[in-house]
């Protein structure tokens, strides 16, 4: 207990000065797992996936289409329970600042493969009677203000013209995992459209989404679905959804990386300067604890004293850092250009064990030195520091 | 004759300084007898401080006998020397190397923190001890809120209050105004004659060697004079 005390009288003797390093690591702390909170955003999507859905897109390239009576012949395959479809609709909803993804689905049984989604059934229904309907998720729903029964015209851009949808459903996710940042409508609606305007490209869907019966089989399926189609007009490259999901994060992978050095690089600057703080502290409190040697403290225990010190003082720091980390990342995922860019932003508990860890290091690695100097000084030597 | 507390014979000390031998101490024999008051005293150089810190055991000797109550400390190791240290020695600092973080309560404790003693029983004794030295009523001070007078009677009760045989004094009136130079070394003459302590003191100042029984001259490394002035008893 003395001890302790006695540490931490020491942390806080030159207030300026430990006030600065406290603000250089709750800083440092903060951007860290402010950056790893990014880096894990960008795999959110990834990590809500289910293990028992499969995507089958194009095998050339998910822009191009596949026929949608390829469902048919997918239901016939062993392992498949379900077979759903979905296309990217790529509208603007008045700015093109406003974007949020829309899906163009099959409203008879999409949501069966997802019941993560949380909906209404009376509003499900609505959704389901109404041609123009649109299921749209809560987080989008709060942020333009909408709500069951709003009109919300689009402006397609991969499917030209002005699109009119009517709000019947407002969906919630288990957790917050879950994305809801995203817009669902019946694909009849548009393919109708199509049929009249540009009949060569009617009955076409970007992906089909497949829930299977032992999510154990999904190599197994997956490989059977692309047997299928092989040799046909359009070959399909059947994948988990996780994998599917890490293919787009893998787009982004230099981005990633370079946000993952940043964030390393800011513990080590941290480190340098804590380091600094310690042989500081050490080097004008030689006479002292020469003194304490002089009374019978052990070399171990002035050791202790200074890596003490140096450990206060980060996890002091990296305690306040994570403190600030949770409401700040909040803030920003619910802000306009946070949930614009992540769907799910949220500092996961691995962040702040690593945030933890990150403090404990810097303190361990600051301290290791100074405390073993401090440890070796020389009575006499460190006696003639004073006067 | 009883046995001298501190018996020195043909002590050596010589520091190296980057490959030169530099010589400190020659040939010093030296006894001390129990509850004496000796004062060390020479100019500048001259090994007097080294010499305390032999006694001290704060530094080891390169040569010669150096035996306190009867044991050879220049073989014990840093260690044993700490724990020797913590129960045998009293230090008394010329700038009184106070904590300045710890009040005078907790800078009195802090060798006590060694001890086997209970909370209790050492907050007792901390308070017997700074009312000796007379600061029971700045128990909750810091090192800055007292005079240098003050500090030192602190450090004087931080030395004696885990009663040790030996205190080792190094210009303790150094950085202090004649009165309370004065007043520190009535203490020590007090702890000399009613508590039977044994004091080994540095000093350069004439006035402050009177309060001892015994005055000891080096020069050089050498002692050349051990005086014991008329009526002072062994």
């Amino acid at each position: 207990m003395y001890f302790l005390k006695l540490i931490f009288k020491n942390v806080f003797r030159a207030k300026l000065r430990t006030a600065l390093t406290l603000a250089g690591l709750v800083i440092a702390v903060f951007a860290f797992g402010f950056l790893q909170t990014v880096v894990t955003a960008f795999f959110s999507g990834a990590n809500a996936a289910s293990g028992a859905r499969l995507i089958t897109r194009n095998a050339i390239s998910l822009v191009f289409p596949m026929p949608t009576y390829y469902r048919e012949r997918m239901r016939s395959i062993d392992g498949v329970k379900t077979v759903s479809f979905s296309n990217w609709f790529g509208g603007i909803y008045k700015e093109p600042q406003n974007f949020f993804p829309q899906f163009a689905v099959d409203h008879n049984n999409y949501f069966d493969l997802f019941p993560e989604y949380h909906i209404n059934p009376e509003e499900m229904l609505a959704f389901k009677r109404d041609r123009q309907g649109a299921m749209v998720g809560r987080k989008l729903a709060d942020r333009f203000g909408w709500k069951v029964g709003d009109i919300v015209p689009i402006r397609g851009t991969i499917f030209p013209g002005n699109w009119q949808f009517t709000i019947r459903a407002i969906f919630d996710g288990k957790d917050d995992t879950v994305v809801t940042r995203v817009f669902f409508f019946h694909w009849d609606y548009i393919n109708e459209e199509i049929k009249k305007r540009f009949p060569r490209r009617a009955d076409q869907i970007g992906v089909f989404n497949i829930e299977i019966t032992d999510p154990s089989r999904a190599a197994e399926v997956s490989k059977a679905i692309d047997t299928e189609f092989r040799n046909s007009l359009a070959e399909t490259l059947t994948e988990t959804e996780k994998s599917f999901q890490l293919g787009f994060v893998a787009q982004s992978e230099t981005i990633v990386v370079a946000i993952r050095v940043v964030s390393f690089v800011v513990i080590f600057i941290i480190l340098a300067v804590v380091a600094n703080t310690m042989a500081m502290t050490a080097r004008e409190r030689i006479a002292e604890y020469a003194t304490l040697k002089v009374l019978g403290f052990s070399p171990r225990y002035i050791a202790a004293l200074v890596f003490g010190e140096a450990l206060m003082i980060s996890m002091i720091g990296a305690g306040i850092g994570i403190l600030i980390t949770v409401p700040i990342s909040a803030a920003f995922g619910a802000s306009s250009i946070g949930s614009a860019v992540f769907p799910s932003f949220r500092v996961s508990n691995d962040t702040v064990v690593l945030q933890v860890l990150s403090g404990f290091t810097v303190g361990f690695v600051a301290g290791l030195l100074p405390a073993w100097r401090s440890a070796r000084i020389k009575i006499v030597d460190g006696l003639r520091h004073i006067g | 004759m009883s046995a001298p507390l501190v018996e020195i014979k043909h002590l050596v000390k010589t520091y190296t300084r980057g490959d030169q031998d530099v010589p400190v101490l020659f040939d010093i024999s030296l006894d001390i007898a129990r509850g004496d008051f000796i004062s060390l005293m020479g100019p500048s150089g001259s090994g007097k401080s080294t010499l305390l810190n032999l006694i001290a055991g704060i530094d080891k000797p390169s040569a010669g006998l150096l035996r306190i109550d009867g044991e050879d400390i220049s073989q014990l190791s840093e260690s044993d020397l700490a724990d020797w240290r913590a129960a045998n020695i009293g230090f008394i600092f010329q700038f009184y190397n106070l904590m300045p973080v710890l009040t005078a309560f907790e800078n009195v404790e802090l060798p006590l923190l060694l001890t086997n003693l209970s909370k209790a029983e050492r907050r007792k004794r901390v308070n017997l001890t700074l009312e000796m030295v007379g600061l029971s009523d700045r128990l909750d001070h810091y090192p800055n809120e007292l005079s240098g007078g003050q500090q030192q009677r602190v450090a004087i009760a931080r030395a004696v209050v885990t009663d040790p045989t030996i205190l080792v004094c190094d210009e303790p009136t150094g950085d202090l105004d004649k009165q309370s130079a004065t007043d520190v070394l009535d203490m020590l003459k007090a702890l000399n004659n009613t508590l039977g302590k044994t004091i080994i003191m540095v000093t350069h100042d004439a006035h402050a060697a009177e309060a001892a029984k015994r005055v000891v001259h080096l020069e050089k490394g050498e002692l050349i004079d051990d005086i014991r002035p008329a009526g002072t008893a062994d």
